[in-house]
């Protein structure tokens, strides 16, 4: 026999729930300040760790420190780059996109944002992003998919995110079943009313860039290959640039992390984790 | 508990040939054969039913989120979603919906989340990962391999500008999804405990599993 709960918990329990939802739909405690501005300031040499041109088509993965920030930057022309990522000391935890957007109240992720593990960590802010047009939901491109959309192409002349995705996680000793579900780069897609995807090429400008700052030791690995639903009929990703960047210490009333009582409670618990 | 409502001349209560009662909160799990329909019920209404699949004979081969929404080009799940694993190959088709629209985009509550998202006092409440963890650790798999799930019965409406939010079920009592397994597929379930938001009405409730041989 099951007991059903009383009127009054399920009443306060959902009054709790508004309330949350509330400030995460009105953005509290701050407003989000919208895109990064173009083109993308020079950055001093000096802070550079190391810069990787990744070919279309092709894979890249690192490790990268706590406080240290990623660019990756549209240096040669459009290009949709795919992102996966885990934790360096216990790869268990990594990159988890229902949390993200969950937690966040938002698939569209952008400049203020963070971008959350499975243990209600914050590994990536979203410091600067020119676009906001990114994929949370759909992913990279298989085999199968690039198939159908380049019939004719020998299957070597269309890599694809997945088996990207594959030998970059058995390098690091990973495998197949480590492979969390992707966030794509320079991705304009949209749901509409019933949940078809559509592609906005509209919320795309030339030379757009994203930083992610590091919020623990990640490797993080990135695939440069054409999105699934990219009309672009022939396949020619470009390549693209991404920077290492030193570690520098946010300021105490950073965006990322004192923007929604979201993020500051995941930054809560990667103090704990860290002590 | 409601009257079964039987959507072929083939399948009712006495030829089934498996019968579960999924108690409130608690995990689930069961093979069901290359053929067999898989009906998951929401027996009191509005009740999240988060569900894993994992090919019954290779582990590595497993539910995939993004293949499937890729696959059918939209977010939602419904009749004629073809269940798609992380190698591209079909697992099950939905061939029954009695509810109208299922999320494969938000993911299962944990402790963890649970802590972001509502403060860190609803960080010792059940969660659907440990229900995941506990089960899929039967079958000697672990955390690793509690991949992005799908919602049976969660209502997830994600809007044109990106903003989702969970809202309240659509689901009423004794409706259900029916699947046809296009593989052997271990099916994976927690029945979600989550007491935070709507997607179980702030009351978690049994639900039912069945499973019938396919039509000669």
């Amino acid at each position: 026999m099951h007991i059903r709960r009383s009127a009054e918990e399920i009443a306060a329990n959902r009054a709790r729930y508004e309330e949350h939802q509330k400030k995460g739909l009105n953005f509290a405690p701050k407003a989000l300040p919208g895109k990064s501005a173009l083109p993308a300031p020079d950055l001093d040499d000096k802070t550079i760790v190391h810069r990787e041109v990744i070919p279309g088509g092709w894979y890249w993965s690192t490790r990268v420190k706590a406080l240290e920030t990623l660019r990756v930057h549209l240096t040669h022309g459009f290009s949709t780059v795919s992102l996966i990522a885990w934790n360096a000391a216990d790869p268990v935890e990594r990159l988890n996109l229902p949390d993200t957007v969950k937690m966040q109240w938002t698939t569209g992720l952008g400049k203020g944002r963070v971008i959350f593990s499975d243990m209600g960590k914050v590994m990536f802010s979203i410091t600067e992003d020119s676009s906001g047009a990114h994929d949370c939901l759909m992913g990279g491109s298989t085999a199968a998919s690039n198939a159908r959309k380049y019939a004719g192409s020998n299957s070597a002349a269309t890599r694809n995110s997945r088996d990207n995705f594959v030998l970059m996680a058995t390098k690091a000793g990973l495998s197949k079943r480590d492979i969390p579900a992707s966030f794509a780069l320079f991705a304009p897609v949209r749901v509409d009313a019933e949940g078809r995807f559509q592609w906005k090429p509209e919320l795309l400008n030339q030379g757009d860039y994203v930083d992610l700052r590091a919020e623990m030791d990640m490797i993080v690995g990135f695939s440069n290959c054409p999105h699934p639903l990219d009309p672009n009929a022939s396949y020619a990703p470009n390549p693209v640039t991404i920077a290492r960047l030193a570690a520098s210490e946010p300021a105490a009333d950073d965006l990322c992390r004192t923007a929604t009582a979201e993020a500051v409670r995941g930054f809560e618990n990667n103090a704990f984790a860290a002590l | 508990m409601t009257e079964f409502k039987a959507t072929s001349p083939a399948r009712s209560l006495d030829n089934a040939v498996q019968d579960h009662f999924i108690p409130a909160e608690a995990p689930f799990s069961t093979v069901v054969k290359k053929g067999q329909i898989l009906r998951i019920e929401d027996s009191y209404g509005q009740q999240a039913i988060d569900t894993l699949f994992y090919n019954a004979t290779d582990f590595s081969e497993r539910y995939s989120s993004q293949d499937t929404m890729r696959e059918q080009g939209a977010a939602y799940i419904s009749t004629g979603t073809k269940i798609i694993s992380n190698e591209g190959r079909i697992m099950l088709t939905m061939v029954a919906d009695s509810c109208g629209r299922h999320d494969t985009s938000a993911g299962a509550c944990s402790c963890e989340s649970n802590t972001v998202r509502f403060g860190h006092a609803t960080k010792y409440l059940h969660a659907c990962r440990d229900n995941f963890v506990l089960e899929v650790s039967k079958h000697g798999m672990s955390k690793r391999d509690v991949v992005s799930n799908i919602n049976f019965f969660m209502n997830v409406p994600i809007e044109p500008s990106g903003e989702m939010t969970i809202v309240d079920g659509i689901s009423a009592p004794g409706d259900f999804v029916e699947l046809k397994a296009e593989m052997d597929v271990l099916l994976v379930i927690s029945n979600c405990p989550q007491i935070n938001n709507p997607c179980n009405g702030f009351d978690p409730t049994p639900a039912r599993v069945m499973v019938w041989d396919g039509e000669a």
